[in-house]
């Protein structure tokens, strides 16, 4: 196999997560249309963006095919870094109600 | 005694020469990981501060027109995508040593990179003439300017900055200075670039449509 063939099996191997991630967004563009609540479509864009997410990390940058235990040592650390992160929220809804938390 | 406490000594700094790369990858690459796992949480707190302001606001603007913002977020999305694909042609070009294809593959992507910059550039001039700024705008809570320019700005700089690393890789990957391991280390960068990208689009801009 030549150089230049290699590098155009390589676009045509990731051509199918290429036009599922531009599905992702145009999908994004057209549920952000519909009549959802603001909660609803959060969620529904967050799991998107988390598949789309996954897609470039396991297939873009490879990390499917690292050892895995470099996928563990990186992912769940950032994901509870994140995750603890959602502590401000009860905070934000205490300010956008202007109230005291009850002594 | 001394010479035996010399010779372990030495024998510990050989073993120490000779370990195994951690993850069996190169060092620059582990350190690129690191480096984008850092940045993933600056990123999130950046998002997370965001999501506080807003849900604390009864105010929060909702400013985006389908045309221009949205259809212009659509293209830069369509562009960042694309500059992936031919980022990964960089890549495989690079490690089968066709330096010909993979620099063509890397000034594409610096070429989307521009583009992409471009357009994120007149997005924010269309805003600041619509009398957004920092600390102020039309429509409601001040400080909708302040995340917008942060959150984008910062997407902004990653951008700018990929684009000046990949032309220093793409000039010293031709002229034999570099190896293909450069070339795919800037291309993880470059990779979650894109990444970013796709949380940025939803939170900031699809939350915030004007209907």
């Amino acid at each position: 196999m030549t150089a230049s063939g290699a590098s155009g099996n390589v676009i045509a191997k990731y051509l199918p997560v290429y036009f599922v991630l531009l599905g992702i967004a145009g999908l994004e563009v057209f549920l952000a249309y519909q009549s959802f609540s603001t909660t609803a479509l959060l969620v529904i864009l967050l799991a998107l963006a988390v598949c789309g997410a996954a897609l470039a990390v396991m297939y873009f940058m490879h990390l499917a095919q690292e050892r895995r235990s470099l996928f563990l040592s990186l992912i769940p650390a950032v994901i509870f870094v994140l995750l603890m992160m959602n502590m401000i929220w009860s905070d934000s809804f205490r300010l956008l109600h202007m109230r005291p938390f009850p002594h | 005694m001394i010479v035996s406490e010399s010779h372990q000594a030495m024998h510990a700094h050989g073993t120490a020469l000779l370990e195994p790369a951690p993850y069996a990858i190169p060092s620059r690459k582990l350190t690129m990981w690191l480096f984008i796992i850092s940045d993933a949480i600056t990123f999130g707190a950046l998002l997370f501060g965001y999501g506080y302001l807003r849900t604390a606001s009864t105010d929060w603007p909702a400013p985006f027109k389908f045309n221009p913002s949205i259809l212009n977020v659509m293209i830069m999305t369509l562009v960042l995508i694309t500059s992936s694909l031919t980022m990964l042609g960089a890549v495989d070009s690079a490690k089968a040593g066709d330096k010909g294809k993979a620099g063509r593959f890397l000034w594409s992507t610096i070429f989307l990179g521009i583009v992409f910059a471009g357009l994120h550039i007149r997005e924010w001039f269309g805003l600041i003439d619509d009398g957004v700024r920092l600390f102020q705008n039309p429509w409601g809570s001040p400080l909708f300017g302040a995340t917008f320019f942060s959150i984008t700005g910062l997407h902004l700089l990653h951008v700018v900055s990929g684009v000046v690393a990949l032309a220093v890789i793409a000039r010293g990957f031709s002229k034999g200075r570099l190896t293909a391991g450069h070339v795919e280390t800037v291309g993880l960068y470059w990779h979650f670039v894109d990444l970013v990208w796709m949380f940025v689009v939803p939170l900031i801009y699809l939350l915030n449509l004007s209907r």
